[in-house]
């Protein structure tokens, strides 16, 4: 019994690890450009019709279709922050939230319109595969998946620490107006943040397609998914929307088990009541000054 | 000179007069054209987009060729064919819609909230409503004039279902030591697994029910579900699915290494669809199902055959037969109403309707006749298993083109 307990928690880990990345890309457009992106569940949905298609017409596996795909997001996301949403920075969040929700509304109907309304699965060859490690039984296709979300992360965070693009976005984060006053690009680093936060979004829903079908209504619950993980973790914060992704992954998995399958999402949302009410800034976030 | 001994109309007068006229007209010309009518105009509502799709289209594609079927049978109809896009609102409002674009008579809908909706709907308009595929009890149980049901009741599927799995028992030799019912969380999900609990403890089943797991329909994958069966460990799992979800549940057994001596649907679709098929290969065979199935000595199962494998020569009728089927009656016992009633007047139609006694049709059953709710009770089943991607009937032996057999082989070295 101890072997099964173990299999569902390191289910919801390798599960948990996909949420955060796809968390992680919210959390970093949130954390320095300070816009809420209602479509970004939608976008992975995009990014999993993205690797479908790769699959299904050039044989591409979606692991190698995350590059590609991780990089057309990134000049998506560049290019939308740069044309349009730049110019709703520091707006209301009203005229912010519309925007955006009308932008998921735009992709969710444009999917309708050209893969319709029906699941599609990628049938991987090795989508049946698992291995024993001792008395636990893995599917290989979520240790994949979860592999590459941690090197995704990783190679964020690294972005981050490491770099002086990455530096300069984390001024821009920390204090807006003494990184314009030393003379930093905050427009550019702005479309350079949203990029990279779609980068992140568009290489979660690669690897999705993994593990479950693309259908064009997905989108809100994902975006609801990645909200729930940010706040959980804190919102902003990067190691947070990771640590968010892995609690509400492993809580949902172990509900699902000890309680009711059809019931593990109530388990997220109850944790996220109780984060909200005991700790509002989230688990890793940072208490507003 | 002016009259002054009677009434003079005004020009005013005149003008309401003719309006009145014209819109007593209006509104009564699609009550006369549909009680004159020579074909009956049949609204065919499906979910042939969204959660449903694929038995939608299934059903679709038995529709499409009926009025051809039925037109060398002497029956005329004409078909409105109406998407609700798997959307209990989409259905209730396109079954509106139907009606007031001349619809006389509606058939439908595969699933029960929706058809449940659409029951409403014809009720409130006094037009005849054929249930082809829908089992919620209550359908039948909520004093619905205008509504007849040629489809078993969840109990009735349950019942039949768990008879079929003792009749499994005795023609393989093969005994279960315990089962779990895992069922989807919707509509038929929830119901079935209501019947399962009434049924199960009088049925005298030979082993116990350890638990039943209801899963959301739209869950991303079953692992979870499947690791709680695996804790379980029964040689039998029942299930209660749509397709998209038996590939779920299916995969994570397959990916968990759980191999139960048989997977079996007590009265569910699921395991036999072309999506099943497709996604599984030959990870989809051996599962079987206990339901009402195309009976195949039948003659008219036969020309629905012929029609169908001509008009989607691309699809197996032996596939779709369930849902083609039962889409054909459904149509048929509308058509055969308006010959006999000679008219298409909502009342006098359903009066025909619920006199209805077919003894020619499709499925597995006696003739096709109602209750005093609707009900058809003479509907029967067989116990078809997936043999090389093909649904085989395999019990009771006198239609039976197969041998079942069981224990299912293993998932490894499958071909």
């Amino acid at each position: 019994m101890l072997a099964i307990y173990l299999n569902v928690v390191v289910q919801g880990v390798l599960t948990g690890l996909l949420y955060g990345l796809m968390a992680l890309g919210l959390s970093a457009i949130f954390g320095v450009v300070r816009v809420v992106n209602f479509a970004h569940g939608e976008f992975a949905v995009v990014a999993m019709y993205a690797a479908f298609v790769l699959f299904r017409v050039y044989g591409i596996d979606p692991m190698w279709a995350m590059l590609p795909i991780a990089v057309a997001f990134f000049v998506i996301g560049y290019a939308l922050q740069h044309t349009v949403i730049d110019a709703f920075v520091g707006r209301p969040d009203h005229e912010q939230f519309i925007l955006l929700v009308g932008l998921a509304i735009v992709i969710t109907n444009g999917l309708l319109l050209v893969f319709g309304p029906d699941a599609q699965p990628a049938n991987l060859p090795y989508a049946f595969d698992s291995v024993m490690v001792g008395p636990l039984i893995i599917d290989e296709v979520r240790v994949y998946a979860a592999v590459a979300a941690l090197a995704v992360c990783a190679a964020l965070f690294a972005f981050f620490r490491f770099t002086r693009t990455g530096t300069a976005i984390r001024a821009c984060a920390d204090n807006l107006v003494g990184a314009a006053v030393v003379g930093l690009n905050v427009r550019r680093l702005y479309a350079l943040t949203f990029g990279l936060g779609l980068a992140c979004v568009g290489a979660a829903g690669a690897l999705m397609i993994t593990i479950a079908d693309a259908v064009p209504s997905l989108g809100p619950a994902y975006t609801l998914l990645a909200f729930t993980i940010v706040i959980v973790g804190g919102l902003g914060s990067m190691t947070g929307a990771l640590v968010g992704g892995l609690l509400i992954g492993v809580s949902e998995a172990l509900a699902g088990f000890l309680v009711a399958p059809s019931m593990k999402s109530m388990f997220s949302f109850a944790l996220l009541i109780a984060v909200l009410v005991l700790r509002p800034q989230g688990l890793l976030g940072k208490k507003p000054a | 000179m002016a009259s002054n001994t009677g009434f003079r109309p005004s020009r005013r007068d005149l003008l309401g007069a003719a309006a009145a006229v014209s819109a007593t007209a209006l509104i009564g010309a699609p009550a006369i054209v549909r009680a004159e009518a020579k074909t009956l105009k049949i609204a065919k509502l499906l979910p042939r987009s969204g959660l449903f799709a694929a038995a939608g289209q299934s059903c679709h594609r038995g529709a499409v060729v009926t009025p051809k079927v039925l037109a060398d049978y002497g029956y005329a109809v004409e078909l409105m064919h109406i998407d609700f896009e798997s959307n209990v609102d989409v259905a209730r409002t396109q079954t509106e819609r139907a009606i007031a674009e001349g619809a006389q008579c509606v058939t439908g809908a595969f699933e029960s909230g929706a058809t449940l909706a659409i029951a409403q709907v014809c009720e409130q308009r006094q037009i005849p409503f054929v249930i082809d595929i829908g089992s919620a009890p209550q359908l039948t149980e909520q004093g619905y004039k205008y509504l007849v049901r040629n489809f078993q009741t969840n109990p009735m599927l349950v019942e039949n279902g768990l008879r079929q799995i003792k009749d499994l028992m005795a023609a393989t030799k093969v005994s279960f030591e315990s089962a779990v019912y895992v069922h989807a969380n919707d509509t038929f999900g929830t119901l079935s697994r209501k019947a399962m609990d009434e049924l199960f403890p009088k049925a005298g089943m030979p082993f116990p029910l350890k638990d039943s797991i209801a899963y959301d329909p739209k869950a991303q994958d079953l692992a979870v579900e499947v690791t709680k069966i695996r804790a379980i460990d029964p040689d039998l799992v029942m299930v209660t699915s749509r397709s998209s979800d038996a590939i779920k549940l299916v995969r994570d057994m397959v990916r968990q290494r759980f191999e139960p001596k048989a997977i079996v649907s007590p009265g569910s679709p699921g395991l036999y669809d072309e999506e099943f098929y497709q996604a599984l290969g030959p990870l989809a065979d051996f599962h079987l199902y206990n339901l009402p199935w195309a009976n195949p000595k039948s003659e008219m199962t036969q020309a629905l055959a012929a029609a169908f494998k001509q008009a989607h020569p691309k699809n197996r009728f032996e596939v779709d037969c369930f849902n083609a089927g039962f889409t054909f009656e459904g149509i048929l016992i509308a058509a055969d109403a308006f010959k006999r009633a000679g008219t298409a007047d909502g009342p006098t139609l359903m009066e025909a309707v619920k006199a209805t006694n077919i003894e020619r049709h499709v499925m597995t059953g006696g003739p096709i006749r109602f209750d005093e709710k609707g009900q058809n009770n003479d509907i029967t089943s067989a116990v078809v298993q997936s043999r090389h991607r093909t649904p085989t009937v395999v019990l009771p032996a006198d239609v039976a083109v197969m041998v079942p057999v069981l224990p299912m082989p293993a998932w490894q070295g499958r071909s």
